[in-house]
């Protein structure tokens, strides 16, 4: 990130409530963050951690009926949660575009891949249709397609998963937006797909300047493509900083339980023995019934405060305030970790 | 996570890559060949709704020409030969009037078919716009339509129309009128569930992300993925349409008598069943075979309308 530029989002206290038939559900409960051009900022945590619903808040993708989002969320200087609604569907586009997590639904099934690019290309400024369908073309080939004039009339279904992510891309970037949403984008891929999908991505990004908001619950792929990392857990922040802080040397339980569930192949097998993964016991808390304290005290190892049980702890800098991006985490239980063992053995 | 191997993503999915017989080498650009005439030739190539579509043909022609086909007017009475069995001159016989049913059925045709059309067009034009916007709205439209839908659902069909065809007179285009509205919950109904899947689908709340205006999300997503129900609802409910043009027409409150409609026919021939079959028979076979035809070709369209089928068919010719 580039000091100085404003940045491209600017999240500020972002709070989402869905009504459910079992009462309202806070799925985000006070989300900030900023993304700043040529970033990439990694969202991750387990599932029903409010990643998702996140993002599409964030664009207005939520089906008004049942949410309520409130905050404030700044693209390139106009908030997007009070925009009008037709302002908003401009700037869906060419302000942030997205990549959805299964490529085996998000194209439709009844039109050829030409079309729904074109559809993206169209829906801003005046463009004739060839020509539209000629920078199809070309976003086709800029995505690795082989193929591209072929590909703009087949079917969804004829093509691998792979081919579709990459059209969905393709699709997100149509209109070179400046922000770049991918949910969970590689998720479905096998690992060699994913890993050029993410050469690809951080290819454009860097050709391109866009911010990229990259929501996963792999800690591989995290390590691989993130400049910064936010850590969720019922539909807060529990930690973020660098990628190198949060990954090197995190601070909070439920970081540090994710990083310990990770296998570890260098790890050598125990007489023959290769040792069970560490896993983080229990399940995220439901939405329309979080712990009165912290969001992580039923599940924490830890609970190294008497405040825990009560209490939000807020997020608060570890280390240096001074560095351009502070590691913050939010957890009282710095002091409480060295009476539970070394912070750094056992976890990795 | 999908269960299925991937291949390398550069790869074309193995026997899918040239499904389409057209495709050319990589390079030449492809011309953009209409939808509408792949559809038709695709639909050629299912032998039985080619065939249904041909007979389909025939006797909306048949209804075209009925003047120039029919041996006889509709009404020309010859008491001298009444209820002649089916022979040369008369090949579907005479009725209690010696009137020539071949003529009749012929000329009524027309009416069957106007009666049909006009009310399925009605039908499934109001019934889908209101189910599409129910279902894609939701909330206070939904409701508010929906309920009003539940209204006309409420009186049982035949009762509707009879009161319809009451309060406006009877004859064939109030006929059609009085079923087309009997049929718009029909068709909001079954536009609307469709909707209400389709509307959650990713690809639409893909193609919301990069800006796609609600009118273009409704015509170009939602309605082509919802449509399969449609039409086939469509097949079914024309051929309904005929037989409700039958009912009406038997209780006096369709098409009036003298003229010749299918239906008024096989009413008049209820009769004569023991003494003369052919005056309901061959009235009775040209609405079955009618019907028959709407729903195959119904079927077929189905099929052909279904992109992954599409494939399937114009790559193997299966």
């Amino acid at each position: 990130m580039t000091a100085g530029a404003p940045p491209v989002l600017e999240v500020e206290d972002l709070r989402v409530r869905l009504r459910t038939p079992r009462g309202p559900a806070d799925v985000v409960n006070g989300l900030s963050y900023t993304v700043g051009a040529g970033e990439t900022v990694a969202v991750v945590g387990e599932s029903g951690s409010g990643k998702s619903v996140s993002v599409l808040a964030l664009l207005g993708l939520l089906p008004a009926r049942v949410a309520t989002v409130t905050g404030r969320a700044v693209l390139q200087g106009e908030d997007l949660l009070t925009m009008k609604p037709e302002r908003l569907r401009q700037v869906r586009g060419p302000g942030a575009g997205m990549v959805f997590q299964d490529p085996m639904t998000s194209l439709n099934p009844v039109l050829t891949i030409g079309r729904q690019l074109v559809e993206g290309i169209r829906a801003h400024g005046d463009v004739d249709k060839a020509a539209a369908r000629r920078r199809a073309a070309e976003l086709l080939a800029e995505v690795g397609l082989p193929d591209p004039e072929g590909t703009l009339d087949r079917y969804p279904h004829e093509l691998s998963g792979g081919m579709r992510q990459r059209v969905i891309i393709a699709i997100a970037l149509s209109n070179s937006p400046a922000l770049l949403i991918a949910d969970e984008a590689t998720t479905a891929l096998d690992v060699t797909v994913q890993a050029q999908i993410i050469d690809l991505v951080e290819k454009l990004q860097a050709e391109r300047g866009t911010g990229v908001i990259w929501i996963t619950h792999d800690l591989g792929v995290v390590a691989g493509i993130a400049d910064r990392v936010l850590v969720m857990y019922g539909g807060r922040c529990v930690e973020d900083g660098t990628v190198d802080d949060v990954l090197e040397n995190p601070v909070h339980p439920y970081t540090r339980g994710l990083l310990g569930a990770l296998p570890d192949l260098a790890q050598p097998a125990v007489d023959g023995v290769v040792p069970d993964l560490a896993t983080v016991p229990g399940v995220p808390p439901a939405p329309t019934d979080l712990p009165k304290g912290c969001v992580f005290w039923p599940r924490c190892p830890v609970r190294g405060d008497a405040r825990c049980e009560t209490e939000q702890p807020p997020l608060a800098v570890i280390g240096s305030a001074d560095v351009a991006l502070p590691h913050r985490a939010a957890t009282w239980c710095l002091e409480g970790t060295s009476g539970a063992g070394s912070p750094e053995g056992g976890l990795r | 996570m999908t269960g299925q191997p991937l291949p390398p993503p550069d790869a074309p999915v193995a026997g899918q890559g040239d499904a389409k017989g057209t495709s050319p080498g990589p390079t030449t650009l492809r011309p953009v060949r209409p939808r509408w005439r792949e559809t038709l030739g695709l639909l050629a190539r299912n032998p039985t709704a080619a065939t249904a579509t041909l007979v389909l043909i025939g006797i909306i022609l048949m209804s075209v020409f009925d003047e120039t086909l029919a041996p006889q007017g509709p009404n020309e009475i010859d008491v001298a030969d009444r209820l002649q069995s089916p022979s040369w001159s008369h090949p579907f016989g005479t009725d209690d009037l010696g009137r020539d049913i071949l003529s009749r059925v012929i000329l009524g045709a027309g009416v069957s078919l106007r009666v049909g059309f006009l009310a399925v067009g009605i039908a499934l034009v109001i019934g889908t716009l209101i189910g599409l916007l129910a279902g894609f709205y939701g909330r206070w439209v939904d409701d508010v339509l929906m309920r009003i839908m539940d209204m006309f659902f409420a009186f049982p069909a035949v009762l509707l129309a009879i009161a319809i065809l009451a309060v406006r007179g009877p004859g064939s285009g109030n006929t059609a009128l009085a079923i087309g509205i009997v049929y718009i919950p029909i068709f909001a109904r079954v536009t609307r569930a469709s909707v209400l899947g389709v509307r959650e689908e990713v690809y639409v709340r893909a193609s919301r992300s990069v800006g796609a205006s609600d009118l273009r999300l409704l015509t170009r997503h939602v309605l082509p993925n919802a449509a399969p129900p449609i039409i086939v609802q469509t097949s079914i409910s024309l051929a309904f349409a005929v037989l409700a043009e039958a009912a009406l027409s038997f209780l006096g409150l369709g098409t009036q008598p003298p003229s010749p409609s299918w239906g008024l026919m096989l009413a008049e021939g209820r009769g004569f069943i023991d003494l003369a079959w052919w005056l309901a028979f061959f009235p009775g076979m040209a609405i079955f075979l009618t019907v028959l035809c709407f729903n195959l070709l119904g079927d077929g369209l189905r099929d052909v309308l279904d992109p992954k089928q599409r494939t399937l068919m114009a790559g193997g010719g299966r």
